[in-house]
């Protein structure tokens, strides 16, 4: 999995791609956490993910629930179908803000 | 080299005995990806037996097995340590360690095959519980659960790991029609929104039309056939028919085994009167 960070006016970006599987995620987790703990909020690109497992998704549930913490926000953009069932599996749908793309993620942090 | 692609599991002409019993007599079977197998049979049909083989919890007489495009009797231990991690198992009775509260048992395999932090570990444990309907029931020791959570409970520690493969052991076995019913659909859910192929062992004929998307029927250590739904219940096999129709065997009876195995005196053919 690789992964990229860039500063946008409203907030972080942060793109994966690959899989997002118990390997990785410990990873995804790090920079996820890292950003949040800067204190702009953030958009998780998933666009390049293949895959992402429930220690994958138990990630962005941490973050979002730091995000929130700290005043901030943390959408997800570019879900794939099977993301989304994975989210929906366990009620994560009605959660996580989830926007078609980074532009729309970064309109609903702005 | 698997036979087809899209098989997660390749089981040819395999041969069990228990002593000098011969369980499973050349059972050739495939399970495909993303589907349901319910393996069905009346009791001592060897179904039990084969989901045990299938969880290489059993050592074989002969044949082969493929799970997951490997073949079990040539895995390094490393190998077969990874393999175990995308095979998730639902024992009958649930086999939670009573001593262990409800998420404990389910982190359990987290903390054997993982490094997770703990707090995704946590996370992934109530996301699990709340797939089974036990959101908010972690702290509970076993004891403290009714029959159909007990099962719940499995299912979400069999699931926890995300794995490839399911193995169910009768996972309606004692409950009441509505909480099995719910299980059933628990099952469906597994298969459509996390992509599992689920090999489930019942003698439910209700739960079985319900969730599989292909039967094995088993008797005796052989298999009667393998087929959808609709051709097991059309099926003109009379012990196909037998069984789902319960009627009691017509065996012709072997009176020279029987009585062997009453008395476990052998008597020679040429003494008989």
């Amino acid at each position: 999995m690789k992964h990229e960070v860039r500063e946008e006016v409203g907030g972080f970006v942060v793109a994966f791609e690959g899989d997002v599987d118990l390997q990785t995620s410990p990873d995804a987790r790090k920079v996820l956490l890292e950003c949040v703990g800067r204190g702009k909020s953030v958009v998780v690109d998933l666009s390049g993910i293949g895959y992402i497992d429930s220690s994958g998704v138990a990630s962005l549930v941490e973050s979002f629930q730091t995000a929130r913490k700290g005043g901030q926000n943390l959408v997800l953009a570019s879900v794939s179908d099977g993301a989304l069932r994975v989210l929906k599996l366990a009620r994560l749908n009605k959660v996580f803000t989830i926007c078609d793309s980074v532009e729309d993620g970064l309109a609903a942090i702005g | 080299m698997n036979k087809h692609a899209n098989n997660v599991i390749e089981v040819e002409d395999l041969v069990t005995h228990y002593g000098d019993r011969e369980i499973l007599k050349g059972v050739t079977l495939d399970v495909h990806d993303g589907e349901i197998m319910v393996i069905m049979g009346g009791s001592g049909s060897g179904k039990s037996t084969l989901l045990r083989h299938l969880m290489a919890l059993e050592t074989k007489t002969s044949g082969t097995m493929r799970i997951l495009g490997q073949d079990i009797d040539n895995l390094t231990q490393r190998d077969f340590f990874d393999l175990r991690k995308k095979i998730g198992v639902a024992f009958q009775g649930g086999a939670l360690f009573s001593s262990m509260t409800v998420g404990e048992n389910v982190m359990l395999p987290l903390y054997e095959h993982t490094d997770l932090d703990q707090m995704t570990m946590e996370i992934m444990i109530r996301m699990k519980l709340e797939v089974v309907e036990l959101g908010g029931f972690e702290d509970l020791k076993p004891s403290e659960l009714s029959g159909g959570m007990i099962k719940r409970a499995a299912f979400a520690r069999a699931i926890v790991m995300d794995p490839k493969i399911l193995f169910c052991d009768e996972p309606s076995a004692g409950l009441d029609p509505v909480v099995a019913s719910a299980l059933d659909d628990l099952i469906l859910l597994l298969r459509d929104a996390m992509q599992m192929s689920i090999v489930v062992v019942t003698h439910e004929l209700e739960s079985a039309f319900k969730i599989a998307d292909r039967i094995t029927v088993l008797d005796k250590g052989h298999i009667l056939m393998v087929g959808t739904v609709d051709e097991v219940k059309n099926s003109t096999n009379e012990r196909v028919y037998n069984l789902l129709n319960r009627v009691p065997e017509d065996e012709n009876m072997d009176m020279d085994e029987y009585l062997q195995r009453l008395t476990g005196v052998e008597v020679k053919e040429e003494t008989i009167l």
